[in-house]
Protein backbone atom coordinates (compact mmCIF):
# COMPACT_ATOMS: atom_id res chain seq x y z
CA UNK A 1 0.00 0.00 0.00
CA UNK A 2 1.06 3.55 -0.93
CA UNK A 3 0.16 6.33 0.94
CA UNK A 4 -2.86 8.74 1.13
CA UNK A 5 -2.30 12.67 -0.82
CA UNK A 6 -4.24 14.95 -0.36
CA UNK A 7 -4.89 18.36 -1.08
CA UNK A 8 -6.82 20.65 1.11
CA UNK A 9 -9.97 22.54 -0.74
CA UNK A 10 -10.45 25.72 0.90
CA UNK A 11 -9.95 28.67 -1.83
CA UNK A 12 -10.82 28.46 -5.38
CA UNK A 13 -7.31 28.51 -6.29
CA UNK A 14 -7.07 24.54 -4.70
CA UNK A 15 -9.36 23.67 -7.03
CA UNK A 16 -6.38 23.83 -9.73
CA UNK A 17 -3.95 22.39 -7.35
CA UNK A 18 -6.09 19.32 -6.79
CA UNK A 19 -6.25 18.50 -10.38
CA UNK A 20 -2.83 19.02 -10.92
CA UNK A 21 -1.74 16.68 -8.21
CA UNK A 22 -4.72 14.57 -10.13
CA UNK A 23 -3.15 14.32 -13.46
CA UNK A 24 0.71 14.51 -11.92
CA UNK A 25 -0.78 11.15 -10.33
CA UNK A 26 -2.40 10.00 -13.30
CA UNK A 27 0.37 9.89 -15.82
CA UNK A 28 2.82 8.59 -13.34
CA UNK A 29 0.19 5.64 -13.10
CA UNK A 30 0.72 5.33 -17.14
CA UNK A 31 -3.28 6.57 -17.67
CA UNK A 32 -4.20 7.26 -21.47
CA UNK A 33 -4.09 9.84 -21.98
CA UNK A 34 -7.70 10.49 -22.06
CA UNK A 35 -8.20 8.88 -19.02
CA UNK A 36 -5.93 10.93 -17.49
CA UNK A 37 -8.19 14.02 -18.83
CA UNK A 38 -11.42 11.92 -17.28
CA UNK A 39 -9.27 12.01 -14.10
CA UNK A 40 -8.35 15.10 -13.91
CA UNK A 41 -12.12 16.37 -14.57
CA UNK A 42 -13.77 14.71 -11.91
CA UNK A 43 -11.15 15.86 -9.46
CA UNK A 44 -11.87 19.32 -10.60
CA UNK A 45 -15.78 18.50 -10.89
CA UNK A 46 -15.08 16.83 -6.28
CA UNK A 47 -13.42 19.43 -5.45
CA UNK A 48 -15.05 22.57 -7.18
CA UNK A 49 -18.24 20.86 -5.26
CA UNK A 50 -16.34 21.22 -1.82
CA UNK A 51 -15.38 24.76 -2.56
CA UNK A 52 -18.83 25.53 -3.66
CA UNK A 53 -21.30 23.62 -0.61
CA UNK A 54 -18.82 22.80 1.98
CA UNK A 55 -16.51 25.67 2.30
CA UNK A 56 -13.36 22.90 3.30
CA UNK A 57 -12.61 19.86 2.91
CA UNK A 58 -10.15 17.77 1.20
CA UNK A 59 -9.23 15.35 -1.81
CA UNK A 60 -7.13 12.20 -1.66
CA UNK A 61 -5.41 10.07 -4.00
CA UNK A 62 -4.12 6.73 -3.02
CA UNK A 63 -2.69 3.78 -5.57
CA UNK A 64 -4.75 0.86 -5.31
CA UNK A 65 -2.90 -2.55 -6.17
CA UNK A 66 -4.50 -5.89 -6.38
CA UNK A 67 -3.24 -8.92 -8.26
CA UNK A 68 -4.24 -8.35 -11.17
CA UNK A 69 -5.35 -4.50 -11.53
CA UNK A 70 -3.52 -1.17 -10.77
CA UNK A 71 -5.62 2.38 -10.48
CA UNK A 72 -6.37 5.56 -8.54
CA UNK A 73 -8.63 5.98 -5.84
CA UNK A 74 -9.74 9.64 -5.56
CA UNK A 75 -11.61 10.47 -2.63
CA UNK A 76 -13.61 13.35 -1.69
CA UNK A 77 -14.49 14.15 2.01
CA UNK A 78 -16.08 17.63 3.95
CA UNK A 79 -18.00 18.46 6.91
CA UNK A 80 -20.32 20.55 5.22
CA UNK A 81 -24.60 20.76 5.16
CA UNK A 82 -24.20 17.31 3.69
CA UNK A 83 -26.83 16.21 1.35
CA UNK A 84 -31.04 15.84 2.01
CA UNK A 85 -31.68 13.70 -1.25
CA UNK A 86 -28.93 12.11 -3.21
CA UNK A 87 -30.85 10.87 -6.11
CA UNK A 88 -31.72 14.43 -6.60
CA UNK A 89 -27.82 15.14 -7.05
CA UNK A 90 -27.53 12.44 -9.28
CA UNK A 91 -29.57 13.58 -11.76
CA UNK A 92 -28.32 15.45 -14.84
CA UNK A 93 -29.01 18.61 -14.91
CA UNK A 94 -29.69 19.19 -11.39
CA UNK A 95 -28.12 22.36 -9.76
CA UNK A 96 -28.73 24.46 -6.80
CA UNK A 97 -25.83 27.30 -7.78
CA UNK A 98 -26.64 27.98 -11.20
CA UNK A 99 -23.99 25.74 -12.80
CA UNK A 100 -24.62 23.20 -15.43
CA UNK A 101 -25.82 20.43 -13.24
CA UNK A 102 -23.24 18.03 -14.96
CA UNK A 103 -20.81 17.42 -11.56
CA UNK A 104 -21.55 14.56 -9.74
CA UNK A 105 -23.24 12.43 -12.72
CA UNK A 106 -20.58 13.41 -14.52
CA UNK A 107 -18.07 12.13 -12.17
CA UNK A 108 -20.10 8.76 -12.05
CA UNK A 109 -19.55 8.50 -15.71
CA UNK A 110 -16.03 9.45 -15.82
CA UNK A 111 -14.70 7.12 -13.06
CA UNK A 112 -14.67 3.60 -13.11
CA UNK A 113 -16.38 2.87 -9.28
CA UNK A 114 -18.30 5.91 -7.49
CA UNK A 115 -19.85 5.38 -4.32
CA UNK A 116 -21.44 8.20 -1.98
CA UNK A 117 -22.75 8.85 1.55
CA UNK A 118 -23.83 12.02 3.25
CA UNK A 119 -25.58 12.97 6.50
CA UNK A 120 -27.32 16.54 6.74
CA UNK A 121 -25.22 18.24 9.37
CA UNK A 122 -22.06 15.97 8.92
CA UNK A 123 -20.93 16.12 5.85
CA UNK A 124 -20.36 14.33 2.36
CA UNK A 125 -17.69 11.79 1.46
CA UNK A 126 -17.58 10.22 -2.09
CA UNK A 127 -15.17 7.75 -3.17
CA UNK A 128 -14.10 6.75 -6.58
CA UNK A 129 -11.38 4.83 -8.32
CA UNK A 130 -10.21 4.45 -12.10
CA UNK A 131 -8.31 0.91 -12.93
CA UNK A 132 -5.78 1.20 -15.23
CA UNK A 133 -7.33 -0.78 -18.60
CA UNK B 1 -3.47 36.46 -14.51
CA UNK B 2 -5.38 37.49 -17.68
CA UNK B 3 -5.63 36.09 -21.18
CA UNK B 4 -4.53 37.84 -24.04
CA UNK B 5 -7.00 38.80 -26.83
CA UNK B 6 -5.06 39.97 -30.04
CA UNK B 7 -7.19 42.39 -32.72
CA UNK B 8 -6.93 41.03 -36.53
CA UNK B 9 -8.69 43.37 -39.09
CA UNK B 10 -12.15 42.74 -38.13
CA UNK B 11 -11.57 39.49 -35.72
CA UNK B 12 -10.11 38.79 -32.41
CA UNK B 13 -7.89 36.00 -31.63
CA UNK B 14 -7.37 34.39 -28.03
CA UNK B 15 -5.47 31.00 -27.63
CA UNK B 16 -5.65 29.86 -24.43
CA UNK B 17 -1.87 28.63 -23.14
CA UNK B 18 -2.76 28.57 -19.38
CA UNK B 19 -4.19 26.52 -16.94
CA UNK B 20 -7.78 28.15 -16.65
CA UNK B 21 -8.68 28.54 -12.94
CA UNK B 22 -12.34 30.02 -12.75
CA UNK B 23 -11.66 33.20 -11.78
CA UNK B 24 -9.12 33.82 -14.81
CA UNK B 25 -12.28 32.35 -17.02
CA UNK B 26 -14.44 35.12 -15.41
CA UNK B 27 -12.16 37.89 -16.01
CA UNK B 28 -11.85 36.54 -19.42
CA UNK B 29 -15.49 36.26 -19.96
CA UNK B 30 -15.36 40.52 -19.04
CA UNK B 31 -12.54 41.28 -21.02
CA UNK B 32 -13.80 39.73 -24.00
CA UNK B 33 -17.36 41.51 -23.97
CA UNK B 34 -14.88 44.69 -23.58
CA UNK B 35 -13.04 44.04 -26.43
CA UNK B 36 -16.08 43.62 -28.70
CA UNK B 37 -17.45 46.55 -27.69
CA UNK B 38 -14.34 48.65 -28.32
CA UNK B 39 -13.16 47.29 -31.65
CA UNK B 40 -16.48 46.65 -33.00
CA UNK B 41 -15.31 42.64 -34.21
CA UNK B 42 -17.27 40.60 -35.88
CA UNK B 43 -15.49 37.52 -35.50
CA UNK B 44 -13.83 36.06 -32.10
CA UNK B 45 -11.82 32.52 -32.83
CA UNK B 46 -10.99 31.18 -29.20
CA UNK B 47 -8.13 28.50 -29.84
CA UNK B 48 -8.12 25.62 -27.31
CA UNK B 49 -5.34 23.40 -28.67
CA UNK B 50 -3.24 24.18 -25.47
CA UNK B 51 -6.20 23.33 -22.82
CA UNK B 52 -6.39 19.74 -21.49
CA UNK B 53 -8.75 19.96 -19.60
CA UNK B 54 -12.46 21.72 -19.60
CA UNK B 55 -14.84 21.20 -16.66
CA UNK B 56 -18.44 21.59 -16.71
CA UNK B 57 -17.58 25.20 -15.05
CA UNK B 58 -15.29 26.35 -17.64
CA UNK B 59 -17.83 24.57 -20.22
CA UNK B 60 -20.76 26.73 -18.65
CA UNK B 61 -18.47 30.02 -19.20
CA UNK B 62 -17.16 29.33 -22.24
CA UNK B 63 -20.89 28.83 -23.33
CA UNK B 64 -22.08 31.98 -22.11
CA UNK B 65 -19.63 34.01 -23.72
CA UNK B 66 -20.25 32.61 -27.17
CA UNK B 67 -24.29 33.62 -26.10
CA UNK B 68 -23.20 37.06 -24.45
CA UNK B 69 -20.60 37.84 -27.72
CA UNK B 70 -23.48 37.15 -30.20
CA UNK B 71 -25.94 39.20 -28.59
CA UNK B 72 -23.44 41.79 -29.78
CA UNK B 73 -23.16 40.44 -32.61
CA UNK B 74 -20.02 38.54 -32.63
CA UNK B 75 -19.78 35.23 -34.29
CA UNK B 76 -17.76 32.97 -32.03
CA UNK B 77 -15.83 29.79 -33.21
CA UNK B 78 -13.83 27.39 -30.70
CA UNK B 79 -10.85 25.16 -32.29
CA UNK B 80 -7.98 22.38 -31.09
CA UNK B 81 -10.47 21.07 -28.34
CA UNK B 82 -7.96 17.74 -27.83
CA UNK B 83 -9.86 14.34 -28.53
CA UNK B 84 -9.51 13.84 -24.97
CA UNK B 85 -11.26 16.81 -23.88
CA UNK B 86 -14.31 16.04 -26.24
CA UNK B 87 -14.76 12.87 -24.92
CA UNK B 88 -14.71 13.89 -21.45
CA UNK B 89 -17.03 16.97 -22.26
CA UNK B 90 -19.66 13.98 -23.44
CA UNK B 91 -19.03 12.03 -20.49
CA UNK B 92 -19.75 15.28 -18.18
CA UNK B 93 -22.89 15.09 -20.43
CA UNK B 94 -22.38 18.68 -21.98
CA UNK B 95 -22.79 18.78 -25.73
CA UNK B 96 -21.84 22.32 -26.51
CA UNK B 97 -24.42 22.53 -28.96
CA UNK B 98 -25.05 25.27 -31.59
CA UNK B 99 -21.34 26.34 -30.79
CA UNK B 100 -19.14 26.58 -34.00
CA UNK B 101 -15.96 24.70 -33.84
CA UNK B 102 -13.31 23.78 -36.47
CA UNK B 103 -10.27 22.13 -36.48
CA UNK B 104 -7.26 24.58 -35.81
CA UNK B 105 -6.92 28.51 -36.08
CA UNK B 106 -7.10 28.51 -39.77
CA UNK B 107 -9.89 26.86 -40.40
CA UNK B 108 -11.63 28.57 -37.67
CA UNK B 109 -10.56 31.87 -39.28
CA UNK B 110 -12.14 30.19 -42.84
CA UNK B 111 -15.10 29.61 -41.14
CA UNK B 112 -15.85 33.18 -39.74
CA UNK B 113 -14.70 34.57 -43.32
CA UNK B 114 -17.14 32.51 -45.08
CA UNK B 115 -20.02 32.88 -42.45
CA UNK B 116 -19.35 37.09 -42.36
CA UNK B 117 -18.62 37.90 -45.91
CA UNK B 118 -22.36 38.42 -46.78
Amino acid sequence: MTPQSCVKIREEWDIVSARQLGREMAKKLRFSTVDQARITTAVSELARNIYLYAEEGQICFEVLETADHKGLSVSATDTGPGITDISQVMQDGFTTSGGLGAGLPGVKRLMDEFDIQSEVGQGTQINTVKWIR
Amino acid sequence: MSIPILKLYNYLLISIQTEIDDKTAIQFQEDLLDKIHKTGATGVVIDLTSVDIIDSFIAKVLGDVITMSDLMGAKVVLTGIQPAVAMTLIDLGIHLQNVATALDLEQGLIKLYQELRV
